[in-house]
């Protein structure tokens, strides 16, 4: 499917609006879940960080740096891609089954068109495109939502917290998380794009289809995770 | 022009298409029939090169389909339309778009001739002010319209047409056959249509293949078919009682032995079984 993919555009701006649409529904279309997750999910770590920390000895700061390191390295990129596993790539598998199983696949086939070139390089393009950015995205809620809740609960102080974020700071965290994130981009899009292009039978295999490309997407997540935590964070 | 050559296709051990033969004109409607399983759809489908057959030739214009390159297979699928069974139209692009899609991804038109040419097949298929409108919101007969105008939006030299009356009225059936054979002569295209409605056969069938299991049966014309004697042809077309009725008439009638339409009407009453009012059963 892969080498399938990579042959010259009939038209390049054919293929460029529909790189901006995937772009549409793969950003915008999960904005709305990925900033709920993380503003909740930012509050939830540091409510429950601050109730495992219970030493008078370990400064509030603590706190933020706890928050800031856990979502940066694990809450934005793999729970965010998680949900967008279910969110973007079970809307991938569906459509490009949808497409097979009406038969546009087949026509779009018969006019010419390259189909694995058109219908998939886009998305994971797109994918490629927007998951970071919406994974920086989840960062930057995720660390207010913390703030937002500390401070409101009565937990930590807004200054508090500031300093707690700029506390022994590693940049490398940031890029260890984009990697992360490019690579569940590849994961979510090309496991949904090949579960729904090679749909068969009908509207029930699309079903199917799109629970088998979340769960194995999500799985694959988790394998990736692992593999890249223990070699580029013990590298470090 | 196409030849199909000794087609032979199966799926695991079991064959599908057997051995088949055929050519097909330009300029008139060629009608591949036979039952569901006979073998129709996937010779369609190899002939539009979506199924590549086991064994033979598939010539568009002398040159084999088969044997192409991908540059040279796609540049014979700009030349061809298809109407498909579902019509196959994109779920998220409107009428206009739909049809536009082949302009803008084949040509350089810019937006107002493509406008132009999309408005003048709309009008040619007889379907005007839907411009806007989503599949979704179109009936069956509508869709397979919009899907007809899609197919000869870049003028194809070869049209594929997959039981383009399935789900349909046998009113608007007749609207899309004639549809389909005003637009062969018009733009002399090979036309290829997939059926096993007889009022199609009867209409616009100018050359008929009939499969049977896998195998080409018998071919001919629609004036041939009526009077074949092929068993199996004609166990498929006079399936219907009422078809055999007519048959029959037909023959007497040529014969001269039924003179005017009281006569017919007293065969068929004559040959009509009893039916029995439910209240005089009991």
């Amino acid at each position: 499917m892969i080498k399938g993919m990579f042959s010259r555009p009939e038209n390049k701006k054919m293929y460029g609006k529909e790189l901006i649409h995937q772009c549409v529904e793969i950003g915008i279309g999960s904005l709305g879940i990925v900033t709920i997750i993380s503003i909740f999910i930012g509050a939830v770590s540091t409510i429950q960080t601050a109730y495992q920390l219970v030493s008078p000895l370990i400064p509030k700061s603590t706190i933020a740096q706890v928050v800031r390191d856990t979502i940066i390295l694990e809450f934005a990129p793999t729970l965010v891609c998680i949900v967008l596993a279910g969110v973007a790539g079970s809307r991938i598998a569906s459509e490009l089954g949808n497409m097979r199983v009406s038969e546009q696949i087949d026509a779009l086939e018969i006019m010419g068109v390259k189909t694995k070139t058109y219908l998939i390089l886009p998305k994971i393009i797109a994918a490629l495109l927007m998951i970071p950015l919406l994974v920086v995205i989840a960062m930057t809620l995720g660390i207010w939502g913390g703030r937002l809740a500390g401070v409101s609960s009565g937990i930590i102080s807004g200054q508090e917290f500031d300093s707690g974020l700029k506390l022994f700071f590693d940049p490398f965290t940031v890029k260890f998380a984009l990697i992360k994130s490019y690579v569940f981009a590849f994961i979510i899009s090309s496991i949904a794009a090949f579960y729904g292009y090679y749909v068969k039978g009908g509207a029930l295999e699309i079903g199917r289809a799109s629970t088998k490309a979340v769960v194995v997407s999500c799985i694959l997540i988790l394998f990736a995770d692992y593999v890249l935590s223990a070699l580029l964070l013990k590298a470090n | 022009m196409i030849e199909v050559k000794n087609i032979k296709k199966g799926f695991g051990d079991k064959p599908v298409i057997q051995d088949v033969s055929a050519v097909m004109k330009a300029g008139q409607c060629n009608l591949i029939i036979g039952a569901s399983g006979s073998g129709k759809t996937v010779l369609m489908k190899c002939m539009v090169g979506l199924f590549q057959p086991d064994v033979g030739e598939i010539l568009y214009n002398g040159n084999d389909f088969t044997k192409m390159g991908r540059a040279d297979k796609t540049e014979i699928r700009k030349q061809i339309g298809m109407l498909f069974q579902g019509s196959a139209l994109f779920d998220s692009l409107n009428v206009e778009q739909n049809i536009m899609f082949p302009l803008s991804m084949f040509t350089k038109w810019d937006n107002k001739q493509k406008l132009n040419r999309v408005n003048e097949v709309l009008e040619r298929v007889n379907l005007p002010d839907v411009n806007k409108k989503f599949p979704s919101e179109l009936s069956g007969g509508m869709k397979k319209r919009v899907a007809l105008a899609r197919a000869v939006v870049l003028n194809p030299k070869y049209l594929f047409c997959d039981e383009p009356n399935s789900g349909l009225d046998p009113q608007t059936s007749l609207v899309i056959d004639k549809l389909i054979k005003e637009l062969t002569i018009e733009y002399n295209i090979t036309t290829v249509i997939n059926t096993h409605d007889m009022n199609s056969v009867m209409e616009i069938g100018d050359y008929i293949l009939y499969m049977h299991k896998g195998n080409k049966e018998w071919e001919g014309n629609k004036k041939d078919i009526i009077f074949s004697k092929n068993t199996r042809l004609n166990e498929f077309i006079f399936a219907s009682e009422f078809l055999q009725d007519a048959k029959d008439m037909r023959m007497l009638e040529r014969a001269g032995k039924i003179s005017d339409d009281r006569n017919m009407d007293e065969l068929l009453n004559n040959d009509a079984p009893q039916i029995i009012p439910p209240s005089d059963k009991e």
